[in-house]
């Protein structure tokens, strides 16, 4: 879909994938980590399995992209998306794993700006087709919605650096995890309890905001810069015709 | 040309069961269950399903049928599948594969007799088949 594979040189292919797979290897770090407050959350709306095989599906995952040598980030995306499906069980396998293999694609061209955003908003887009949620359903989608039409709209619009832009959709999807809390679930286990599942957040949406968190924290690291700290909140107001003409393509 | 089935359940017992069953209104169909998380838990797991899809189509049998090509008369797929998460994994199962294949939104068990029977007749196309799998909808009991 995007980028041209002949002009990235060998080492920089080679440098961005090593840089992806240190990233997955941190979110299986934090997701370890974070296993029993996500088990907590999943026993108060669902089946208490969603840390359990989080961890063990990202552990297998960042075992499988170790093990690929000296890859490219689609190879790794693409390894760790299938690793994934096969692992985590659950909805969370086609979810977070079959997203990533079927949106991997983008990134055939190398780590650029215009290669993340792409990736980003098929990602979303395979998320949303294939648990049939929308925003407001209290599921991960409201954590990755907001996160992935800001880090857009900071790179498109406001022009800003990638990692503040990423760091700027995490925020994002801290406030989209903020949210699941006083809404109903409209999907997966937690719809079953009705009113009974308002008050809690939702554990795909915040293991979402892990993950992003993660990502985050590698690419300051891999830039040697510190996390940037911003908010959501947009420095400008766009007022340009183009960015308020913009049609919202590529969703459905 | 003939139509191949898929049954997807969490439990592969399960899977097999139904199968079991609406292989006796089957005749020459080619059936398949599959189901479990692989390591004989409950789940279900998208690349055995890919597996199921290859082998319902005739793909593993290879040329059989000594046309020249694998596909042994088989032009199409419909899968049948039990809840929640068989459906998402499905329907990955089908957008990796190369295998021409439908979910059919039926009750697994009707879902896979209906289609069994579809599947016998001559002229039986994947939107025949599925939209029989799919009248299993309004099988009323009592």
């Amino acid at each position: 879909m995007s980028g041209d594979k002949a002009e990235d040189e060998e080492s920089a292919v080679g440098e961005e994938g090593e840089a992806v797979v240190a990233a997955v290897e941190a979110v299986a770090e934090r997701i370890e980590t974070e296993r029993d407050r996500l088990t907590d959350l999943d026993s108060a709306i669902g089946d208490a399995d969603h840390g359990g095989n989080m961890a063990r599906g990202w552990a297998e995952a960042a075992g499988a992209a170790r093990d690929l040598g000296d890859p490219d980030p689609e190879t790794v995306a693409k390894t760790v998306g299938k690793t994934l499906m096969s692992e985590v069980g659950g909805a969370s396998g086609p979810l977070f794993g079959g997203s990533l293999v079927f949106s991997a694609a983008e990134l055939d061209g190398g780590l650029t700006k215009e290669s993340a955003v792409a990736f980003a908003e098929t990602y979303l887009e395979k998320v949303e087709e294939r648990g049939d949620a929308r925003i407001g359903d209290a599921t991960m989608v409201d954590a990755l919605t907001p996160a992935v039409h800001t880090f857009k709209k900071s790179i498109e619009v406001d022009d800003l650096p990638p990692l503040d832009a990423l760091a700027k959709a995490v925020d994002a999807a801290e406030r989209g995890v903020a949210f699941t809390v006083p809404i109903r679930a409209r999907k997966g286990r937690a719809s079953y309890l009705g009113w009974r599942s308002v008050g809690h957040q939702d554990p795909g949406a915040t293991s979402t905001l892990f993950i992003l968190e993660e990502l985050l924290a590698v690419a300051a690291d891999r830039l040697d810069r510190e996390v940037p700290d911003v908010d959501a909140t947009s420095p400008t107001i766009p007022d340009d015709a183009e960015a308020e003409d913009e049609s919202p393509e590529g969703s459905k | 040309m003939s139509v191949g089935l898929v049954v997807v359940s969490h439990s592969e017992r399960a899977a097999e069961g139904i199968v079991e069953i609406a292989a006796e209104m089957a005749g020459e169909t080619r059936i398949e269950a599959v189901g479990g998380d692989g390591q004989g838990g409950i789940g279900t797991v998208p690349a055995d399903i890919e597996d199921a899809l290859a082998a319902a189509a005739g793909e593993a049998a290879g040329d059989a049928d000594g046309d020249g090509d694998e596909t042994n008369g088989v032009d199409g797929v419909v899968v049948l599948v039990d809840l929640g998460s068989a459906v998402m994994n499905a329907e990955v199962a089908i957008e990796l594969s190369d295998v021409d294949a439908v979910v059919a939104d039926a009750p697994v068990l009707e879902g896979a007799v209906n289609a069994a029977v579809a599947a016998t007749d001559p002229s039986a196309t994947l939107e025949s088949v599925r939209e029989q799998a799919e009248a299993a909808a309004d099988i009323s009991k009592v």
